[in-house]
Order: C-alpha cells, then sequence, then structure tokens
C-alpha cells in the first residue's frame, strides 16, 4: 500500500466517533472604532510601522529622507520611479542590494494594522524582505475593518502567492528585547495615498 | 535621521555602552512608547552580569524513561536562568491575557476554533484529499510520509533530484520529530536554521527548547557565548542588538544562495491548497521566496476547510503566543512562483494513530502558540530542555508519550494539575484531563517507577473530587506565579521545592467565575 493510501486507511479506521458539525464564522462586530484610518494608523505604530501622509506638492516628502538615502529603489508602483526595475528581474537573488522598495498594498485591516500584497504587487515576491526598507502606498478607502472580513477577500484563493505584513521584521528571542530587521525589513512605513493620485517622483 | 533610524551597528557608534547598559535597548514608538509586540517583554529583563553557565537539558539515554526531575534541578540550581526564564514566560502568559481580554468574543473564539478543529479531525481524510487535489490543481507536488523517515527520505530525493545541496528553514516543529536536520547532516546536506532563536539552538547544539520562543532559556551571555565560538562575534559583546544583528548578516549569504528553501506550516486548507506560516522576523517568507526550490513540510492535523476559517486561527495564535495581535508575516502559499518549484509534503508520524486514541485524539488540534507553557509554573521552572522531548510543557505531556510510551512515561508527572493551560488553550484542548487520563494508563501499564505511584495516589484521590481539587489548587495568579501548590501533595519533585507557599487566593477562579462570567454570559 502506498503511504498515502495507509495514511488515508489509517485515517478512516480511526475516526472519532460523533456527529461534529461545522460551525457558521461571523463577522464579528469589530474591535475597532468608525474612524478606520485612525485605528489602522494607531495599531501599526504599536507593530513598530509609521504612518505618513501624503505631501502636498511631493506626495513623497514624508518618506523622502528615507528615499533619498537609498541607492537602491525598487518601485512596484507608478506613482514613482525607482533605478531598479523589478520586472526585469530574473531571480530573487537579484533584489538583495535593494535599500527601499515601494509597494502597493491590496487593503489593510484596521483590527492589526496589516497591509496585504499578492506577487502582483510584489512582482518580485523577495523584495518585501530583501530589502533593507519598505515603503507602502495604501488607499485609505482600501481598509477593511477586521481579520474577518479580510479572509473573506477573494485575494487568498485565487493568488499564488499573498501575505499580510504588519510592520517591520521583528525578533526578541534574545531576552525579550524587542529588534527590528530580524530577517525582513527593518522598517515598515505607510503612506496613505489613494489610488490613482497624481504623484511626482 | 533621529537615532530610532539608524540600523544596531550604526546605533552602536551613537549610544555610549554605558549609557546603554542597564536600559532598555528594546524598539519604541515614534512617540517614545516602549513596542510590546513580538515576543518582546513589557519590561526590561536584563540577566544580571555574573557569569552563570547555562543549565544543560534532560540526560537522553535511547528508550530509558526521560528524568525531567533531575535536570529540572539542575535547571533550579542556576538560580540567574531560572529566574530569567520564569519571568519571561510568566509575562508572556500576562500579555496574552491582556490581549485576550481586549476581545470580547474571546471566549466564542475559542469554541469555534475548537469546533473547526473537531469537524476537520473527524473528517480529515476528505479534508485532506481536498486539499491534495487543490495543491496538485495548482501546479504543487504533493507527497505523502508515513513517518519521520519517510519524511527525511522524500526530501533527501527531492533535493538530490535538483543536485541541491544546500538548504535554507525556517522553524518547524515537525521537522524537529522527524530528526530533519541531523538525517540531512549524515547525507551531505547541509541545512541552515534561519530563525534567529532556533539559529543559536543550532549553533549551541541543542534542540529548540520552547515551540515560539527556541532559545527562552538562555540568556545574552550564553547567546554571546555560542556566537563567539561559532561566528565569531566579540566574545565580551552580549548586547542584544549586536547579537541579532550579526545573525542577520551571516546568515543572509546562506539564504540568498541556498539551492532550496523550506518552510513548516501553521495551517494548511483544504479549499485552495495554500499553507499558511506566521512568523515576526519573516524567515519563512525568505526561504518560501528566495530559493529556486520550495518545499513545505505539513502535519496532517494542521488542516483547516476554508480560508474564511483562518480569521479565527489567525486572531487566536499571536495573542496566546505573544499577547500581540498577529505576526509580523502571514504568508499564504499557495503555487509555485514562476520558473520553479514547489513541494509540500503531508506527514502522519503518529497522528492517524492517535486520531484513534479515544482520551488523546482532541490534542491533535493543537495549534503550537505555547500559551499553555508559558502558564505552567513546571515548565516555567524546569525548562524546555528538561522534558528531553521535541515538545515540552503540558502539551508535550500528552503528545510524547504517543510517541514513545516507555522513553516519556514519567513526563504526564511533571505537572501540577491546576488547569491552567486548559484555561489558556485557543482550541480548548482539556489539556490537564488528558495528562491526569496519561498517568492512569501508565499505572495501569506499570510504565512508570514505583515512586511516582505514591504520587499517583495522592493526585488520584484530590482529583476525584473536583471540589477538593478547587479548593486545594485555586487559579487565581498570584498562586500560580509563585508556586505550584499542588506541589505540596508531591513533595519528591523537585521542580515543586525551594519556594514559600503563596498566600492562599482569596477566591478560586471557579468561584469567580461563576460570580462573574456565567452571570455575563447568561450561562
Ligand atoms: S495545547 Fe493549546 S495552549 Fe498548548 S500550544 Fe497547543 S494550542 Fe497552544
Amino acid at each position: 500500500m502506498s503511504a498515502r493510501d495507509a495514511i488515508l486507511d489509517g485515517i478512516r479506521r480511526n475516526r472519532p466517533a460523533g456527529d461534529f458539525p461545522l460551525p457558521e464564522v461571523p463577522l464579528f462586530t469589530p474591535l475597532v472604532g468608525e474612524d478606520l484610518v485612525v485605528e489602522f494608523g494607531e495599531r501599526l505604530q504599536r507593530m513598530g510601522g509609521r504612518v505618513a501622509e501624503p505631501g502636498a506638492g511631493d506626495v513623497f516628502a514624508g518618506v523622502r529622507e528615507r528615499l533619498d538615502a537609498a541607492k537602491v529603489v525598487a518601485s512596484a508602483v507608478p506613482e514613482l520611479t525607482g533605478n531598479r526595475d523589478l520586472r526585469g528581474v530574473r531571480a530573487p537573488q537579484e533584489v538583495e542590494d535593494v535599500d527601499v522598495a515601494v509597494v502597493r498594498a491590496v487593503f489593510g485591516i484596521a483590527e492589526t494594522g496589516s497591509v496585504l500584497f499578492t506577487q502582483d504587487q510584489l512582482i518580485v515576491n523577495a523584495v518585501g524582505y530583501l530589502a533593507q526598507h519598505l515603503v507602502v502606498l495604501l488607499d485609505p478607502a482600501d481598509i477593511v475593518p477586521n481579520v474577518q472580513a479580510a479572509y473573506r477577500r477573494p485575494e487568498f484563493g485565487r493568488s499564488a502567492y499573498a501575505v499580510l505584513h504588519t510592520g517591520p521584521s521583528a525578533t526578541a528571542d534574545i531576552e525579550g528585547v524587542l529588534i527590528h530587521g530580524a530577517q525582513g525589513v527593518r522598517s515598515l512605513t505607510v503612506l496613505l495615498l489613494p489610488r490613482g493620485a497624481a504623484g511626482r517622483g | 535621521m533621529s537615532v530610532e533610524d539608524l540600523n544596531p551597528r550604526e546605533r552602536e557608534g551613537v549610544i555610549h555602552p554605558e549609557v546603554r547598559a542597564g536600559h532598555d535597548e528594546s524598539e519604541r514608538a515614534p512617540d517614545g512608547r516602549r513596542l510590546q509586540h513580538a515576543e518582546a517583554a513589557s519590561k526590561p529583563i536584563r540577566a544580571p552580569q555574573t557569569r552563570e553557565p547555562q543549565p544543560r537539558g534532560a540526560k537522553i539515554r535511547g528508550d530509558r524513561p526521560i528524568n525531567q526531575s533531575e535536570a529540572a534541578e539542575r535547571f533550579l540550581a542556576a538560580p540567574l536562568h531560572q529566574a530569567a526564564h520564569d519571568e519571561r514566560l510568566w509575562d508572556l502568559r500576562k500579555k496574552r491575557d491582556a490581549s485576550a481580554h481586549g476581545v470580547p468574543e474571546w471566549e466564542e473564539l475559542r469554541e469555534l476554533a475548537s469546533q473547526i478543529k473537531t469537524h476537520t479531525l473527524s473528517h480529515l481524510d476528505r479534508y485532506l484529499e481536498q486539499f491534495e487535489a487543490a495543491a496538485k490543481a495548482n501546479g504543487v507536488h504533493v507527497h505523502w510520509a508515513k513517518d519521520g523517515a519517510d519524511h527525511n527520505r522524500i526530501v533527501l530525493e527531492i533535493l538530490r533530484s535538483h543536485g541541491a545541496k544546500t538548504l535554507v528553514k525556517s522553524k518547524s516543529m515537525l521537522t524537529e520529530e522527524c530528526g530533519f536536520r541531523h538525517h540531512m547532516a549524515a547525507n551531505g546536506i547541509e541545512v541552515i536554521e534561519t530563525d534567529l532563536g532556533e539559529r543559536i539552538q543550532q549553533l549551541d547544539n541543542e534542540e529548540p527548547s520552547h515551540v515560539v520562543a527556541p532559545a527562552v532559556h538562555k540568556t545574552r551571555m550564553d547567546v554571546a557565548e555560542v556566537f563567539a565560538k561559532t561566528l565569531g562575534t566579540d566574545p565580551d559583546n552580549d548586547d542584544a542588538h549586536y547579537l541579532a544583528e550579526s545573525q542577520r548578516e551571516t546568515t543572509r549569504p546562506y539564504i540568498l544562495k541556498a539551492d532550496a528553501g523550506m518552510t513548516g506550516c501553521n495551517f494548511a486548507i483544504a479549499e485552495t491548497g495554500t499553507v499558511v506560516t506566521c512568523t515576526n522576523e519573516g524567515n519563512a517568507d525568505l526561504s518560501g521566496n528566495v530559493p529556486p526550490l520550495q518545499i513545505h513540510s505539513i502535519g496532517i492535523e494542521k488542516i483547516v476547510p476554508k480560508v474564511e476559517h483562518l480569521g479565527v486561527f489567525i486572531r487566536l495564535l499571536s495573542r496566546s503566543a505573544l499577547g500581540s495581535p498577529i505576526t509580523q508575516y502571514t504568508s499564504h502559499f499557495r503555487a509555485p512562483r514562476a520558473g520553479t518549484e514547489m513541494h509540500m509534503v503531508l506527514v502522519d508520524n503518529g497522528r492517524s494513530e492517535r486520531l484513534g486514541m479515544e482520551e488523546f485524539w482532541t490534542s491533535l488540534k493543537c495549534i503550537r502558540c505555547g500559551a499553555c507553557m508559558n502558564t505552567c509554573p513546571v515548565y516555567r521552572r524546569s525548562g524546555g530542555l528538561s522534558y528531553g522531548a521535541t515538545y515540552s510543557g503540558p502539551i508535550g505531556l500528552i503528545i510524547d508519550p504517543t510517541f514513545n510510551k516507555r522513553k516519556y512515561s514519567t513526563l504526564p508527572f511533571s505537572s501540577t494539575m491546576n488547569g491552567s493551560c486548559t484555561n489558556v488553550c485557543p482550541v480548548k484542548i482539556n489539556i490537564h484531563e488528558q495528562i491526569f487520563a496519561w498517568r492512569k494508563v501508565l499505572v495501569e501499564e506499570h510504565q512508570i517507577p514505583a515512586l511516582k505511584q505514591g504520587m499517583m495516589k495522592a493526585a488520584g484521590a484530590v482529583l476525584s473530587r473536583p471540589a477538593a481539587y478547587r479548593a486545594a489548587i485555586g487559579a487565581a495568579d498570584s498562586a500560580l506565579k509563585v508556586l505550584p501548590r499542588f506541589a505540596v501533595y508531591n513533595p519528591l519533585n523537585t521542580w515543586g521545592k525551594k519556594r514559600e507557599m503563596p498566600d492562599a487566593p482569596r477566591q478560586t477562579f471557579h468561584a469567580w467565575y461563576k460570580q462573574n462570567r456565567m452571570k455575563d454570559t447568561g450561562r
């Protein structure tokens, strides 16, 4: 018998007796207040991320310092032209020298301060981790109240890769000292920028 | 740019060591608030500067029963380690409480999680078939492994067929169960752990001691010593930032050049064939997204039916584990990246057999949050390595004997039976009752030494009368934090020694619950 059949056979033989129906999962009343943008920002900060408002002239004013300090900027958004073309990348290893990656989130979650990317936003999945810093564009209209609502979205069922990022990478494996920049990015800044808003880069 | 914007190495040059020492080095929010996500302690725990050698774990002698008490004794004899360990884990437990209290539907979520798992486990054959079909339709190679050896053989074959020699791995208890790393080493495959805690343990030739914080039993000085020996860091620099940064810098080249990447799996979605991983460090995400060959090891009990069920589990997992609302990264791997291969290995390793154990099958619901360990007075005082098994703490006491009844026969006695583990478990496993059930089984089968049988009688006398048991222990935090009161009934257990008796709680948990919660919920 193949391992597969042996395992399934064992499961069938040992199936716990009883009728155990699958419960309905309610959406639950969101833990957050009405103003999803404020709640999102507050919770993202608690997870180590930062929020920036778009500047009046230069929408990237809030992260301009970060961009200017970077040698390699990989942009996956039309609002900004970087100096590393992600569409031309053949292997993920090629983005290891990226200082700042700029990516648009599909949506945000107010309950946790998370943002969602799929392979379509990241273009090269690895850039979300190998870059030293991440700048995320998020349309304030794209914030859902809670995790339960997020998992009703279609992206999870149809994307090859989908990921929730909640602040920068972090560790506290040594005596509980919190350190940002464990293996992934050292910082994550969300710029609240509506889709299609004019930008200059 | 402010100091916060600097990376740790740059920061080192900015902050004078004397100013830094003894201060809280954890990251802060822009408003100066101390951040507490990931595994962060809510107050700084700086181990005293006195050097104390790290106590080593239980001595393993083949199938001979593990002497947890002996290893616990050694851990207790290292007061700096013992105190730091206890404090750190109790802190996580408190953060878990605060987080749970912030979610009004917490009890409902636990009930839902438990029911979803019960349903899935009782229809597991169907859901596994559905998962396999979905994964195959996504272009994923699906393998089935009866046991650890099978798993290792399958992975080795995949690696060999690609000529792969190096593999980066992110935390996975399942591969620990399979002895994966050792098997690969014996076959000329280099395996690099990418999680900081796991990497520390790998470099020190130790197994992880905790499912969420693998190196929680080590002080910063222990880490400095290990890294100095293996990574060539400055032996006198025990700054946590410096040490973590050293690991980042030395692990990154391995990630970039690895032939294959492997991750474990927190949840597997039958509906879509998706593997979900939750980490704070971003290491599973790197392991899955950088190397050209991607392998996911999946315990068959990790299946949940649909994407929408993730909402329940994701909300419970990190809150129960660390007190944070979610981990920094929740990755959903569904199909291979263009031009690469993705493999999933579905591993049984005793799980289908456990499904048929009437009293113990619900332990398969476990989502490995570690909450039961963090709250367990015995675990906090003994260290995870004292259990001499892949799984330690309360959940380990139930799972381990299913792997080897003789070797782990004494473990179910390493419990005060205070029931705190059961109270915190996000999937409502009746942990302490199963521990008790194991004691009965092991006594009946004479798997346990005579001296434990006396304890068994004392335990039985109290446990057979629930009212007396409740009066005897109480679950108030004051008692739980200081001493397993029940330990007084077990003078033979070392983890009950050397502590003052706490004040008896004015009101037991059950009394409080009856008075408050039952009224609230109308139950
Ligand atoms: S038994 Fe429950 S509390 Fe313990 S690790 Fe598993 S899910 Fe968490």
